[in-house]
């Protein structure tokens, strides 16, 4: 189904492999179940296979991917902004929008800032081989986070100065038509409807 | 109506650790004069500008928009000269904090209760001010630094300030951009306060210029009559660039 999702989001098939590739540590022990374990097993050759294991890790696998997956067709076919609208319209607290919001925003600003230090650092013959310079790291990482709250303040001054009384605007111009609110419930209805029938079967 | 977009009479202001800003400052500004407030660096210029709309509420003397007296602890009052002044910071990352132009520039009209049609009009009126409106939107930081300092003139503007106060607006810019942003500045139709260092910007878009040393206006004429008067400028720290004779 998620596969069908990404095929008709015209994903290029690639770009979804190695975006994936990020799974694999955190599956990585789900391989390893199978080997260690108690209650019934089997031996393949010569090696002992639990099957409670057998099945755990396989299930491990199977969410972890198909949650993977679709992070993945989420993340490639929505903008951020989009999703914090989205989030915005879901009745999420305004206050953690706002803060999501100006994350986004100013984390290519924090990130140039970053980069600036960093060359500064190196232009006068600064390089990080060891323990015996974290001390300079972290007192860099201190000027960003000072400057990173410096900035803080000076944009809520241009925020108060532009009438700003504790509440974004919010654009009313997008609303969700049949189509869309169908499309979107379409995956979570199919799924379901699997999941009761097996469930039905297998009684 | 009153004559002047903004009167300051007799400011002074120390700040809470003690240091002492401002000590008496006299300032009139017509409707529709440019005027370039010069002075070296900590005379209290910035702490003159974020009196002008009440961030820094006045300690002594008083501040006046449009004939209303400035007062911090009337929050209605408050968010009414907010809208009459309107301030351009240094820094345009500062000023431009949503996540496209047209949203940041829709964010001083949205707080003053326009919305739908409306809102949209005011923010192509001032995009189209400054030659903008085709990056509507784009994220700030996929603009040039010269485009977003045009767009934080925008978002000010949008505003329809009865009195622009511009913060070091030609800072980091090159030529062409600075050009470009004094044509702009001179196709407006509204009071200027420009905050600068840079006295050929000054000279080119302000009649008049005042001069803040040490928390008071020493000096106050026209521009050409103040830049030429090079015992004044160097007693200020101020200095015409190489080459350049009026």
């Amino acid at each position: 189904m998620i596969f069908l999702a990404i095929w008709l989001a015209k994903l290029p098939f690639k770009t979804v492999l190695f975006r994936s590739l990020i799974e694999i540590p955190f599956v990585l022990f789900a391989f390893l179940m199978p080997f260690f374990g108690t209650g019934d097993s089997f031996e393949v050759l010569g090696v002992t296979i639990y099957e409670a294991g057998v099945l755990a890790g396989l299930s491990i696998i199977a969410k972890g991917t198909l949650g993977i997956l679709t992070a993945i067709l989420l993340s490639s076919t929505t903008t951020a902004r989009e999703l914090l609208r989205g989030l915005e319209r879901l009745r999420i607290p305004s206050l953690i929008i706002q803060i999501a919001t100006f994350m986004l925003r100013y984390m290519n600003v924090v990130n140039d800032e970053m980069e600036r230090m960093r060359i500064a650092r190196a232009s006068r013959g600064f390089e990080a081989t060891g323990v015996q310079h974290w001390r300079v790291l972290g007192q860099s990482a201190g000027a960003l986070f000072i400057r990173s709250y410096e900035r803080g303040e000076r944009v809520h001054l241009a925020m108060i100065s532009r009438g700003y009384q504790g509440l974004m605007p919010q654009d009313a111009k997008v609303k969700t038509n049949a189509t869309e609110l169908l499309l979107g419930l379409a995956l979570p209805i199919l799924a379901s409807i699997i999941s009761v029938t097996t469930f039905a079967i297998g009684q | 109506m009153s004559n002047f977009s903004l009167q300051v009479k007799e400011l002074a202001y120390a700040y809470p650790d003690g240091h002492q800003a401002l000590f008496g400052v006299n300032l009139e500004l017509r409707r529709g004069e440019r005027v370039a407030l010069l002075g070296p660096n900590g005379a209290g210029k910035t702490t003159l500008v974020m009196h002008l709309n009440g961030i820094i509420p006045t300690m002594q003397g008083s501040v006046s928009v449009a004939g209303q007296v400035v007062k911090a602890d009337d929050k209605e009052l408050l968010t009414e000269i907010r809208h009459k002044v309107g301030i351009v910071f240094q820094d345009p990352d500062d000023q431009l904090f949503m996540p496209t132009v047209g949203e940041d520039v829709a964010f001083g009209p949205y707080n003053a209760g326009l919305r739908g049609p409306e809102l949209e009009d005011a923010v192509k009126n001032a995009l189209d001010l400054v030659g903008m409106y085709e990056f509507l939107d784009r994220p700030p930081h996929h603009l040039s630094f010269g485009q977003r300092r045009r767009v934080a003139v925008a978002t000010v503007l949008a505003m329809k300030p009865e009195i622009l106060v511009m913060d070091e607006p030609s800072s980091n810019l090159d030529p062409a951009s600075r050009r470009e942003l004094a044509d702009i500045v001179r196709s407006l139709d509204v009071t200027l306060l420009m905050v600068t260092h840079d006295l050929p910007f000054a000279y080119e878009l302000c009649e008049r210029s005042v001069i803040l040393s040490g928390g008071v206006i020493v000096a106050d004429g026209s521009t050409e009559s103040i830049l030429k008067n090079s015992d004044l400028l160097s007693a200020n720290r101020l200095e015409l660039p190489k080459g350049f004779a009026l």
